[in-house]
């Protein structure tokens, strides 16, 4: 197998988890910055509408380094799909695929299923709920919050911080109640 | 350096704390180029180990697979280490300065905020970063989330005072 090829397999936890990990030490080796990326949305607000809200009064150029890392990411986005997509059908759990299954969604393949998250559904219920409310709670929570998955759960978790813990024991509770208590009423509208 | 560089909006950071940019360092715009670096490489990480796969969230979630627990967990312990050997041989940055860690103080927002979080975490099947890479292979409906998210950002920013910290 050349190594295109094993690039282009779907990659093991254990090769991707300490990538991920590895950016911690990298961002603060080339710059003194703290892993984080949904500062990124308050930056957004505070360059677009700071709006005299105090929260968003703040020098953002001093933060642009956190732009380019996040458009950096959509560009690995880019590059990942165009050029190390795997070609092979998308292999999931067979419970899950069978639950998906009783609310229609069959078109297993990629990696969301465009019979929940495309622009046609945008305007139903579900794909209200689904796209724009998701969306609204991750912005909304993880700023209440102090911090994401990667501020929390990666960054903080790693220097040892108490409330990170917290926070991140939190955000898998917010995502169990989610996934198995609401999200059924969801897929069935 | 004057004292306003310095302190732009210490109070609002003491509370969140998260994303600081330590350095006090000027560069030219063009030093960013390497955190665009290291946003590529990372978002090519999330790709290929289908991170960004909503599927592999609902899966977690479900207690249906080891994979993205895998990922964190090594993730973390890559971290741990490396903050700790950081600190031990007081490593600096690639421009000599000290590398500056911060404690975080607790406040109830990273209870009722992490739990929002997480709610939305479980339906889109994606935390902010992913949101980004996603939108990089085409699914161009989750601009409208990663939208949603600012608005959801500037919402708290906006009723900040009002919420219980």
């Amino acid at each position: 197998m050349g190594i295109l090829e094993l690039i282009r397999e779907p990659w093991p936890w254990y090769i991707a988890g300490p990538l991920v990990g590895l950016t911690v030490p990298a961002l603060l080796i080339i710059g003194n910055k703290s892993f984080g990326i949904s500062a990124s949305l308050r930056h957004t607000c505070a360059m677009c509408l700071p709006a005299n809200i105090k929260f968003f009064q703040y020098d953002w150029k001093k933060e642009i380094w956190n732009m380019f890392f996040v458009f950096g990411i959509l560009l690995g986005g880019v590059i990942a799909f165009s050029f190390l997509s795997n070609p092979d059908p998308i292999i999931i759990n067979a419970n899950l695929k069978t639950e998906l299954a009783s609310y229609g969604i069959t078109e297993i393949y990629g990696m969301l299923p465009e019979q929940l998250f495309s622009w046609e559904n945008l305007f139903t219920l579900k794909g209200f709920f689904m796209m724009v409310i998701g969306g609204f709670f991750i912005g909304f929570g993880s700023r209440y919050a102090g911090g994401c998955t990667s501020g929390h759960s990666i960054s903080g978790l790693s220097n040892l911080q108490m409330p990170s813990l917290i926070a991140t024991c939190c955000f898998f509770v917010g995502g169990l109640i989610m996934a198995n208590l609401i999200l059924p009423f969801i897929l069935s509208l | 350096m004057n004292i306003k560089d310095q302190n732009t909006d210490f109070e609002t950071r003491s509370l969140d704390t998260v994303c600081i940019n330590e350095s006090q360092l000027e560069h030219k715009w063009h030093h960013n180029l390497k955190y665009l670096v290291i946003g590529i490489l990372f978002g090519i990480v999330f790709i290929k180990a289908e991170v960004i796969s909503w599927y592999r969230i609902q899966e977690m979630f479900r207690f249906q697979s080891f994979h993205m627990y895998g990922i964190i967990g090594s993730a973390v312990v890559v971290g741990m280490i490396s903050v700790f050997l950081i600190k031990k041989f007081n490593i600096k940055t690639i421009y000599g300065e000290k590398i500056e860690f911060h404690d975080k103080t607790f406040n109830k927002g990273q209870i009722y905020g992490g739990l929002i979080f997480g709610l939305g975490w479980a339906i889109t099947g994606a935390c902010p970063g992913p949101l980004f890479a996603q939108i990089g292979t085409g699914a161009t409906v989750m601009i409208v989330t990663l939208l949603s998210a600012v608005a959801g950002t500037w919402i708290y920013g906006y009723f900040r005072d009002k919420l219980p910290h």
